[in-house]
């Protein structure tokens, strides 16, 4: 008996299922690179100055120059680090965010090929659990890494995570009622009327506050906060290692952009031929990263405290009434 | 109040301006507004252009009186050295970087309008400070300070400029500030 990967009554060749990733590989690890271009260029903007522009035209070969120096770095250990989970720490993220790039539907079923890596019909509950999957490398980081800074960032991001992670599962599930399933594809599908950012607004607002927190980014970037923290649980890493804490960052920011626009802003829907349908979700997740890079030069970092207070006090109860509001229109209406 | 605060006596006390206390509705309001307010201002700094001056390629405009590197001068009509050797730059120097060494114009073949001129003329810009006041105490204007700011070198023996690099015309590299600018 074969277990099937996802219910889909959708069944495809091995070999498309191959091509697929890596053609979703390749679109996303070509955009990484340009994403932290943009970021460092517009930031230059928000601030008046140019950002990076002298390797390549217009600085777009800089990542390249960047990764370079990176690789020629020394994987150094600290003598008080535990080796192995130290080298982990790294290493788990960067599954979690890819194992998650899996689920983001790029386009309905076109001649027998779903465009989208796979179609789990557990689709949200996969990407919260393959998610937090991430935060085990920032704990596990911070921790084997034998440095007080480190540890404090760690926790900093366990607390971060309970208190926020619970508003952003019930943000989504208003979402996932009106359109009576978690599978991705399905909600997106669902959107055919009308996009879920009208009717689920506050969802759709908790779940991107959430998603600042989810990918460690201002103004929730306390796990990492350079003034007082030095990078937090990675400020005993170098070389590539911190390089891949960078790409993980980015591809989070990729993943939160790709869920938010999938369930609340009508996935691959847009006019044009649906042949255009993945370059429709493309520029919306992109619309989606610019807003994450607005908010970073806009946003300072909120206290411990205040992040606690916001999540537990206020986000924590909008999304619980709007779960219960939507619950009770969606079966009267 | 006043005796209390006896320092205060002349003044009326003024009332501390409190903000709107923080928390409930109207505090989630004002977060929220104060939040768009933030982005707003961002956005606008993007409209706005960046302001850096790209610097190898762009540079910095000048005052017309900035106090660059030096220049030695002729008299442009008979194109002798208008320096006569006096080394009143030399003592007016407070960081001492002026050398001059003074000898006397032979008729026939002169180098300098007056009766004497300056033989060696050197300026050790490592030690100069650019303050000017070498140009003040010039009794005939043979010295001036330029505009040119760019004058790093690998070499400190490179920093000494002699008299022919002082009196050779200037590159002029820099941009002068318009009016208003």
């Amino acid at each position: 008996m074969i277990l099937p990967l996802a219910d889909t009554q959708l069944v495809e060749a091995t070999w498309i299922m191959i091509v697929k990733s890596l053609v979703i590989f390749g679109v996303i690890f070509a955009i990484l690179p340009l994403m932290t271009v943009l970021e460092r260029k517009l930031i230059g903007r928000f601030q008046h100055r140019y950002g990076p522009n002298r390797v390549g035209p217009f600085g777009i070969l800089q990542p390249l120059a960047d990764v370079g120096k990176l690789l020629s770095k020394e994987a150094f250990t600290p003598a008080n680090a535990i080796p192995t989970l130290f080298v982990l720490g790294p290493l788990l993220p960067v599954l979690s965010g890819v194992l998650a790039l899996a689920i983001i539907p790029w386009g309905d079923v076109q001649g027998g090929v779903g465009f989208y890596g796979i179609d789990v019909p557990i689709g949200v509950l996969y990407f919260f659990a393959v998610g937090s999957l991430a935060f085990y490398g920032v704990l596990l980081g911070g921790w084997a890494s034998g440095s007080k800074y480190s540890l404090l960032g760690a926790m900093r991001g366990a607390a971060q995570l309970i208190s926020y992670e619970v508003s952003m599962a019930l943000a989504l599930l208003g979402a996932v009622m009106m359109a009576g399933s978690l599978s991705l594809v399905d909600i997106v599908r669902a959107q055919d009327e009308i996009w879920f950012v009208a009717p689920q607004i506050v969802g759709f607002l908790i779940f991107m506050l959430a998603g600042f927190a989810e990918t460690n980014r201002a103004p929730f970037d306390l796990p990492e906060a350079d003034a007082e923290l030095i990078q937090g649980y990675q400020t005993e890493y170098g070389g590539m290692r911190f390089g891949s804490f960078l790409l993980v960052e980015y591809m989070e920011i990729l993943v939160v952009s790709g869920v938010a626009a999938a369930i609340f802003l009508g996935g691959w829907m847009g006019p044009g031929p649906s042949f255009l349908d993945p370059i429709w979700m493309l520029a919306k997740m992109l619309a989606l990263v610019l807003f994450f890079i607005w908010v970073r030069a806009t946003l300072p970092r909120l206290r411990y405290d205040q992040l606690m207070s916001l999540g537990w006090k206020v986000l924590l109860p909008l999304a619980t009434l709007n779960v219960l509001v939507t619950a009770v229109l969606v079966v009267v209406l | 109040m006043s005796e209390r605060f006896p320092y205060l006596k002349d003044q009326d006390v003024v009332e501390v301006q409190r903000g709107p206390e923080p928390g409930g509705l109207g505090g989630a309001y004002r977060a929220f507004g104060e939040t768009l307010r933030g982005l707003k201002t961002t956005m606008a700094r993007l409209v706005e252009g960046p302001l850096t001056i790209q610097y190898p390629e762009e540079k910095t405009p000048v005052y017309p009186r900035f106090r660059g590197r030096h220049k030695l001068h002729r008299f442009e009509d008979s194109g002798l050295e208008k320096c006569v050797g006096c080394s009143l730059c030399a003592a007016a120097c407070p960081a001492d970087c002026i050398r001059v060494v003074a000898a006397e114009n032979i008729p026939g073949e002169r180098v300098s309008a007056g009766e004497r001129y300056a033989a060696v003329y050197e300026i050790n810009m490592s030690r100069c400070i650019f303050c000017g006041y070498c140009e003040i105490a010039c009794p005939f204007d043979a010295i001036t300070m330029g505009h040119d700011y760019e004058m790093a070198d690998y070499d400190r023996e490179n920093l000494i400029f002699t008299k022919e690099m002082l009196l050779a015309e200037s590159l002029e590299r820099t941009p002068l500030r318009s009016e208003g600018e």
